[in-house]
């Protein structure tokens, strides 16, 4: 029972805290650590409590690493506490608020703070800023002990949560320093030569539990929806079926078409529904307001709505995959340049073979097991808002609903939740929007539960696509020259993953041609990763199989692989022995891939049911650098779960539309990875390495579909062409 | 006015008999671990046990429960002691957490039939319960893991 009060503000809790408490603050130099004293004393300056230390020597360190199973949660506090050197069995963790200026990285691609937990950027992103920030912490507490012992700071060292004089062995927990200790107006700068060395590390490297294992295994995490909240009612929506329309009916004459009347749908008959309370329109939708989620459904199974025409009318996600194809062989179709290197003109004219081949994919959607919900509640005045939400990004949530209420930042709470999966499609704060706008009206706090199949309906979803690469090869079959034209809609979306910086081929052109559908497209766990590496590493055993080379001599001799990727290629040679002679009616494929900094090679081990067309996958490899591994644990199980999401999206799921309408509703036509389809082994290796870490929440994904499809390839004789690979396109294949 | 009993306790709810189980759970009585998932019976999220038989509860009516026995994750142990809830802080197998409440119910029901599982019974029995973090392979090892006592 989950009955939330948050009558507290902020900065009475802050006020009310005994013991020391540092403060992160954004100034001119970007984010740094200050005294509550000094933070307090900037007139504009953001301020809120980072790292607090209790006389009783709890040490509580907020998170701005939101949760959704990858275990960023205690992986960034603990990079603090490994230079504050905490003991860890005194950290508490709290989530940070939502408030990007203070607790935000900077975004790698533009100049704002962002507290986006996407693209694998928790770790890699706030490394340095967290360590730093421990570090800083740590000098104080030694300053506050030398001033006290009389003796120079520098001949202090630190046990966990304990200032130690080696001189006389004189002690003093954190605990009793927090007691009498004093922060400085201005905290003690930290040279990055002062940050400890790597084999100092007591934390980082050595896999400290997860601290919401416990939670999760009786029942206790909270969840968004498992919030419950005094005199709380509930919505269910009902969305256009084609993207984008609106109910109401569409009337070309009216400029306004948000007017839309209630005669548009058979709200009468509906709001006369046993425990319903309202029908709100949102831009997209209705949502049925009522006194317990199953009479909200109840009321939204029984909405007939008429909607307006939508740009998505008529769509047929098929149909468009063949108009992608026209579009590539257009000349005159737009086209928005990705790379350019050398003379790629030239290397084709002067090749001594080329290569050409196509590749196409298909929608894909998140399918994370808690399906999208918020909870809101606005105050009397209407100058207030609370939102619980599981979000990837609490940043831009807060932002969607202020700005979905007129109201600014600053007056939005957001409170983070446990997300029951993410993968890219919770940080819109789209869905907290709408809660937000149905708290309003009804003047009630609402909790908003997309079911299921609207969850799948309304996407976002992974583009579909279509490809075409081509080679020239020199007369040492060396590869040359290099072209890749990816065409669908989705822009940034359609592009990640495209580009081959791995490989040392000289001359390249990489270009995107864009649609647009007027289809809701998201992130979705390494996006165009998937279908971008697939063609790219399909073509390129493709040439290898041509060649007669082994195939990762070909990448290295003929592609020529950077040695970061020769080092990942040489231990999964090792780790999967992928020379040796596979069982009767087994082969194995490799692959490699890039994201977020990381670069893995993969190996799958498949056989082929012949009779149905299902794919086994019986074995997979993966040696990853993902730079120093912060937790190691965690990191195994991250990419564990991503080869099996991976996995799942290429032997099985698939999203079509046809006349506009979503055609999968739930998991008995969305069909995911089950139990039975798990592979034998999965297995995981870190490079040893001393490098920065790097993301690695999607890099077991990208790698599988290559990997698949170029052992099938050495099974059949034929190539998969088209993802997913599901058992009907295989047999297709197969038989062709 | 239906009446059961719910984790050892004696739950009379004022609902109407056709509200689907997983709500009247979660949202009349207030025990949150218990998810929705599809509402479909497809996922298994919402798996709890009626009369010692795992049951999707989305797909059951409360009046149907009447006088019966349910057990919850809540109830599955009174602090977490339940030799697969100890094997599943060992295996570490939780990530994003949602789908384990179902989980661990539905491996409970196994472990009470059959106390020594093979790899083949757990798979059978499992495959119903979809995991979208795809712990598959540490679920199992966590069945292992309880069903030998460790």
């Amino acid at each position: 029972m989950n009955i939330i009060d948050t009558n507290l503000s902020r900065r009475s809790v802050l006020a009310g805290l005994g013991g020391m408490a540092f403060c992160i603050a954004i100034g001119n130099d970007g984010v740094r650590l200050m005294s509550q004293a000094q933070a307090n004393t900037l007139a504009n300056a953001s301020v809120t409590p980072w790292v607090r230390i209790a006389p009783d020597g709890r040490i509580t360190i907020l998170s701005a690493g939101a949760e959704m199973g990858q275990g960023s949660m205690t992986s960034l506090p603990l990079i603090v506490a490994e230079e504050l050197d905490a003991d860890w069995s005194k950290v508490a963790i709290e989530w940070t608020p939502a408030d990007a200026k203070i607790y935000g990285y900077k975004d790698p691609f533009g100049t704002e703070q962002l507290m986006w937990i996407v693209g694998s950027r928790a770790v890699q992103l706030y490394f340095t800023q967290l360590r730093t920030a421990g570090a800083q912490v740590r000098k104080v507490l030694i300053a506050n002990a030398a001033q006290k012992w009389g003796v120079d700071p520098a001949t202090l060292k630190t046990e966990p949560s304990v200032v130690v004089n080696p001189a006389n062995g004189a002690r003093l927990t954190y605990g009793e320093i927090a007691a009498f200790g004093t922060i400085p107006a201005t905290l003690p700068a930290v040279d990055p030569k002062e940050l400890k060395d790597r084999k100092d590390f007591r934390l980082i490297g050595k896999s400290v539990p997860r601290r919401d294992t416990p939670l999760k295994v009786n029942g206790t995490a909270q969840y968004a929806i498992d919030v419950k909240l005094p005199g709380m009612v509930y919505a269910s929506t009902l969305h256009s079926p084609v993207h984008n329309a609106q109910a109401g009916i569409w009337d070309p004459g009216k400029q306004d078409q948000s007017a839309a009347a209630p005669e548009s749908w058979n709200d009468a008959e509906v709001k006369a529904m046993k425990g319903v309370i309202g029908i709100v329109k949102l831009a997209n939708g209705l949502a049925v307001v009522a006194d317990h989620f199953e009479t909200a459904k109840a009321g939204r199974d029984a909405l007939k709505v008429t909607w307006s025409r939508a740009k998505a009318d008529g769509f047929s996600s098929a149909r468009a995959l063949d108009d992608y194809v026209r579009i590539h062989a257009d000349p005159n179709a737009q086209a928005v340049k990705l790379e350019e290197k050398g003379d790629v003109k030239a290397a084709f004219a002067g090749a001594a073979k080329t290569y050409h081949a196509e590749f196409r994919s298909d929608y894909g959607y998140h399918a994370q097991m808690e399906p999208l919900n918020a909870v809101v509640r606005i105050n009397d005045a209407g100058d207030k808002a609370d939102v619980w939400e599981g979000s990837q990004a609490p940043d831009e949530s807060r932002k969607a609903v202020a700005k979905a209420l007129g109201l600014k930042d600053e007056q939005v709470d957001f409170h983070q939740c446990y997300m029951g999966g993410g993968f890219g499609r919770r940080s819109l704060g789209d869905y907290a929007a709408e809660c937000a706008l149905i708290a309003k009206e009804v003047r009630r706090p609402v909790k908003l539960i997309w079911t299921r199949e609207e969850d799948i309906a309304q996407g976002m979803f992974r583009p579909q696509s279509f490809q075409c690469l081509e080679a020239a090869t020199d007369a040492s079959g060396k590869v040359t020259g290099w072209k890749h034209c990816v065409v669908g809609d989705g822009e940034f979306l359609l592009i990640t993953g495209i580009k081959i910086p791995y490989y040392g081929v000289p001359n390249q052109y990489i270009e995107r041609r864009g649609v647009s559908h007027g289809i809701k497209l998201k992130h979705w766990r390494a996006v165009g990763h998937v279908f971008n590496t697939f063609a790219i590493e399909s073509f390129v055993d493709q040439m290898a199989v041509d060649q007669g080379v082994d195939p990762i001599e070909f990448r290295l001799e003929r592609m020529g692989a950077t040695p970061k990727a020769r080092k990942v290629f040489e231990a999964l040679a090792q780790m999967s022995d992928y020379k040796a002679k596979r069982p009767d009616g087994r082969a194995i494929g490799i692959s490699i891939t890039e994201r977020s900094g990381s670069l893995g090679a993969g190996a799958v081990e498949i056989s082929l049911e012949r009779a149905t067309g299902k794919i086994r996958v019986h074995k997979v490899w993966a040696a990853i650098d993902g730079g120093v591994i912060v937790q190691p644990a965690a990191a195994k199980a991250n990419v564990e779960s991503a080869i099996i999401y991976g996995l799942s999206s290429i032997l099985h799921e698939r999203v079509t539309i046809k006349n506009g309408v979503v055609e999968q509703s739930n998991f008995h036509d969305y069909n995911v990875m089950r139990m039975s389809d798990l592979p034998e082994e999965l297995n995981v290796r870190f490079v040893e390495v001393d490098t920065r870490p790097t993301g690695l929440g999607e890099i077991g994904n990208p790698f599988i579909a290559g990997a698949i499809s170029n052992a099938f390839y050495r099974l059949t004789g034929k190539r998969l062409r088209h993802l997913p690979f599901t058992p009907e396109r295989v047999l297709e294949t197969f038989k062709a | 006015m239906v009446s059961f009993t719910l984790n050892n306790r004696q739950v009379s709810l004022d609902a109407d008999p056709s509200t689907p189980l997983l709500w009247a759970i979660r949202d009349h009585v207030g025990l949150t671990g218990t998810k929705y998932g599809c509402g479909a019976g497809l996922c298994g999220a919402c798996t709890i046990h009626v009369d010692g038989i795992a049951q999707r509860s989305c797909q059951m009516d409360v009046g149907s429960v009447a006088g019966k026995t349910l057990v919850t994750i809540e109830g599955l142990s009174p602090d977490s002691s339940h030799p697969l809830q100890k094997a599943w802080i060992v295996e570490e197998v939780p990530q994003c957490g949602y789908c384990q409440s179902g989980q661990i119910m539905k491996a409970a029901e196994l472990l009470a039939k059959n106390p020594k599982p093979s790899r083949a019974d757990i798979m059978t029995h499992m495959d119903g319960n979809i995991c979208r973090c795809g712990t598959y392979h540490r679920i199992i090892a966590a069945i292992e893991r309880a069903s030998k006592g460790a």
